[in-house]
């Protein structure tokens, strides 16, 4: 019971963490930036608008908004949210929840090539790419988790006592876990400096462009769907950085939210100064990611 | 015989201008555009000009056959000075564009205007989209009553791997309508072709019918960017043809304003430059500093982009001395934020990551099509019209220096605009503290010896060709004006310096990827309105 209201109160917050990253990026520049509720009514206004679908999409443009929200509100079932017991779990579910991300980025490609725009296919091609390479790297990390801790789960390596053992293990495992866990953050959620969340110049997006041709409620599902990827990454790192456990459920989720939002503070100073990589760069950028992932795994060969 | 040598904003007859058979005139522009450039080269329907029939041979074999005659009036420079030479051609001629690649944007805006075809042209397509003003077939076999532009064939690269992207006209963010049509192979550009003409507003047959008071607002819409650049032109034309020599103060104001429209629009490029590579911070300062300098317009003459400033024969604004002690205040305070600002971009090692070797237009391609302006000198070409046909070419010699960058990269052209910025605010400084602004005063007492004239009453000088030219902030802008034998403008020719540039950009991201695109494009920055006219 507990887990099921701790899992509709984190969904309900998502909307918060993005407006975050907006709020810092603004204030960076001596703007005043808008209220942090902003993509509260976004999403409201995304559901008042009408939908309009081009002549050119069939049935999969329409569907692939609900198959992505519903894939993304499946796999945070199983995220144990302030290190509770998630709402599911077993064994090895962290390769299901991986594929459930694949699944829904299957559903927004053939969405997005659905469309016949010539913009949206060198999107889909450009985040075919990155994802395929980020995929690498989420598994290796959770490869090193499940060997540090033996828990072949998200609830053990992210969970209360799991978390806590990853640090104790060796912490140098967990700081490189945080920054594998980081730049995949910055790649899945398309941020600077691999794609720009801001930029309106179709030819050199990579996530935006795919929902170019989304409308009205559509366009608001997708980017309900953004919110939720970034609070699981965000969650992940922020169980990583604070794996306390002090017993209290409401303390614990009070410092499981403080961790979401300086993951969110930290990737909003990052955009506001950072440059955007030149595109065939971004391989050089996820390809580290894998390599200090795997380091990781090859040295803790030794430990224990 | 040859190419008769005239100077900017003086007037000459058009008896004068040389009138060769069409294979002399081949020989001799071909010849010159060697080592010259092209300045201006179009047609006029011959009937018009009474004067022109006398050298006219085709007129005394047949007269029918004058309807279908055009004369072709041709500027070229070269570090010599400017020359014009003309000639007669009928409904088609041997295009010259096969040989000097300098004139297949003129060419195709001749056969575009009044249905003229030029033989073995490489790539006749039409520059904008509309009408002959002749009534002769149209070249591209085109009909007009559709609504929609861009019935024309583009070039293609056939392939398995090839994908063509279509972008624009609906452009993205705040960008005029354009077309742009890529062949990528992956990411990489094979070929870009520019096709524009959906801003046309048919400017040019306006200027010749409407009334002359129309002029001046006519000529501030041409590029609502280039709204002194323009406005310069067009008084300095009329002046000409009325033999009225500006003083020193007006040309020190209008040239005033003309650096402001400068420093404001590269300020606003360079923002535009950091904006598309992401990098925030410059992006918003220069979005503001650019505000601040437009305000100074608002300043003198109440409108942001300086509209009605400059006008011929003086000026409707009065430059007080409490003006200028504002204006030298805010130069101060700005001037230090543009240098940290822009210094902040240019010297972060991540953004010269992306502009540096992106965009590459080297000396030899940049003088081939003749490239102008910043452009043209980050590509190592020693050309500023501010240095050598402006009528204000001595008082731009007290401050302004002509630098000259070689690889004609992003890069290049972002330091090109840089510290022109940083030129044109010490010289706006400099011409704010030292130099005579008083022309109201002037202007009054000459207000009784009749120099300030309405254009309305003002008659032209008849049967004259005028050429006028300054340096835009996006280069090279010219106008040319030709009146018949009663002083009424026949032909009204303008030129923005956008006409030679866009080639270079075609040019500049071949091989490069397509999402370097936007960041070659913002830094040439150029013009749709002014070139779609």
């Amino acid at each position: 019971m507990e887990s099921i209201i701790y899992y509709i109160l984190t969904v309900s917050l998502a909307p918060l963490f993005p407006a975050v990253i907006d709020k810092i990026k603004a204030v960076s520049v001596g703007k005043k930036g808008p209220s942090l509720f902003i993509k509260y009514y976004d999403l409201i206004r995304f559901l008042k608008k009408e939908l309009v679908y081009s002549k050119s999409t069939t049935w999969i443009f329409r569907f692939a908004p609900l198959i992505i929200i519903i894939t993304y509100l499946l796999a945070l079932l199983f995220f144990p949210i302030a290190g509770e017991k998630p709402v599911i779990s077993f064994n090895y579910d962290f390769i299901v929840v991986v594929y459930l991300f694949a699944l829904s980025r299957f559903f927004l490609l053939l969405s997005s090539l659905n469309t016949a725009s010539s913009f949206e296919g060198m999107g889909a091609s450009r985040e075919a790419f990155m994802s395929f390479l980020a995929e690498g790297s989420l598994f290796m990390t959770f490869i090193l988790a499940v060997k540090l801790t033996g828990v072949p789960s998200l609830m053990g390596f992210l969970g209360n006592i799991g978390a806590q053992i990853l640090w104790h293990q060796a912490g140098i495992f967990a700081i490189m876990s945080i920054i594998v866990i980081f730049m995949i953050l910055i790649v899945e959620n398309a941020r600077k400096p691999i794609d720009d969340p801001d930029t309106h110049l179709e030819l050199t997006m990579i996530h935006e462009v795919m929902i170019l041709d989304n409308s009205g409620p559509d366009l608001g599902l997708m980017e309900f769907g953004s919110f939720l990827k970034f609070l699981f990454f965000g969650g992940v790192l922020s169980r990583l950085i604070f794996p306390v456990d002090y017993n209290i459920g409401a303390l614990n989720y009070l410092i499981f939210i403080v961790g979401l939002f300086i993951v969110a503070s930290a990737l909003g100073l990052l955009e506001s100064i950072s440059v955007r990589y030149k595109l065939p760069r971004n391989t050089t950028f996820l390809i580290s990611s894998f390599a200090i992932a795997t380091l990781a795994l090859i040295f803790s060969i030794g430990v224990k | 015989m040859g190419l008769l040598k005239i100077e900017n904003g003086v007037a000459v007859n058009i008896e004068d201008i040389p009138l060769l058979t069409f294979d002399e005139f081949k020989d001799k522009i071909l010849k010159f555009t060697k080592t010259g450039y092209v300045v201006q080269h179009f047609a006029v329907p011959c009937y018009g000009i009474k004067g022109d029939t006398t050298n006219n041979k085709n007129n005394n074999e047949n007269n029918n056959k004058n309807k279908t005659s055009y004369k072709i009036y041709t500027v070229l420079r070269n570090d010599g000075g400017l020359y014009v030479i003309s000639t007669i051609v009928g409904n088609s001629y041997e295009s010259l564009s096969q040989y000097d690649i300098k004139f297949h944007m003129f060419e195709r805006e001749i056969a575009e205007q009044f249905g003229i075809v030029p033989k073995n042209h490489p790539w006749l397509k039409p520059v904008r989209y509309h009408k002959n003003y002749t009534g002769n077939p149209d070249v591209f076999g085109n009909d007009y009553t559709m609504p929609i532009p861009g019935n024309y064939p583009f070039y293609e690269v056939e392939g398995e791997e090839i994908h063509q992207v279509a972008v624009g006209p609906v452009h993205a963010g705040i960008i005029e309508p354009g077309h742009f049509r890529f062949n990528c192979i992956g990411e990489t550009i094979l070929n870009l072709e520019i096709q524009h003409g959906y801003q046309h507003r048919g400017i040019e047959k306006q200027l010749i019918t409407c009334k002359k008071k129309i002029l001046p607002p006519l000529i501030e819409s041409v590029a609502g960017d280039t709204v002194i650049g323009n406005s310069i032109c067009f008084s300095e034309a009329i002046e000409g043809l009325c033999d009225y020599v500006a003083n020193e103060p007006l040309l020190n104001y209008r040239r005033l304003l003309l650096e402001i429209e400068r420093i404001a629009n590269h300020i606003g490029t360079l923002g535009g430059l950091a904006g598309d590579v992401g990098y925030l911070p410059t992006a918003s300062y220069y979005g503001r500093i650019r505000g601040d300098f437009l305000n100074m317009f608002v300043f003198i003459c109440g409108n942001r982009f300086g509209r009605s400033s400059v006008q011929p024969f003086g000026v409707p604004f009065k430059l007080s001395d409490s003006h200028i002690v504002e204006l030298i205040r805010r130069f101060e305070k700005l001037k230090k934020e543009v240098i940290d600002v822009g210094n902040l971009m240019l010297d972060n090692p991540e953004v010269l990551g992306r502009f540096d070797y992106t965009g590459m237009v080297d000396t030899e391609t940049a003088k081939l099509i003749g490239l102008v302006g910043p452009a043209g000198r980050a590509s190592g070409i020693e050309y500023d019209v501010r240095k050598s046909f402006s009528k204000a070419k001595n008082i731009y010699d007290r401050g302004i220096e002509l630098v000259v960058r070689k690889d004609g990269a992003v890069s290049s052209r972002a330091k090109t605009y840089f510290y022109e910025t940083l030129d044109s605010i010490e010289f706006c400084m400099g011409l704010l503290k030292v130099s005579d602004l008083k022309i109201n005063s002037n202007n009054n007492s000459s207000n009784n010896n009749g120099n300030s004239k309405k254009l309305e009453e003002i008659t032209l000088k008849p049967n004259s060709f005028i050429i006028t030219m300054e340096e835009a902030w996006r280069g090279e802008l010219s106008h040319c004006i030709i009146t018949d034998e009663n002083g009424n403008i026949i032909r009204y020719k303008i030129k923005d310096p956008s006409f030679h540039n866009w080639t270079a950009l075609e040019l500049a991201v071949r091989n490069e990827g397509i999402y370097d695109f936007p960041l070659c494009n913002k830094s040439f920055n150029l013009s749709y309105c002014g070139f779609d006219l």
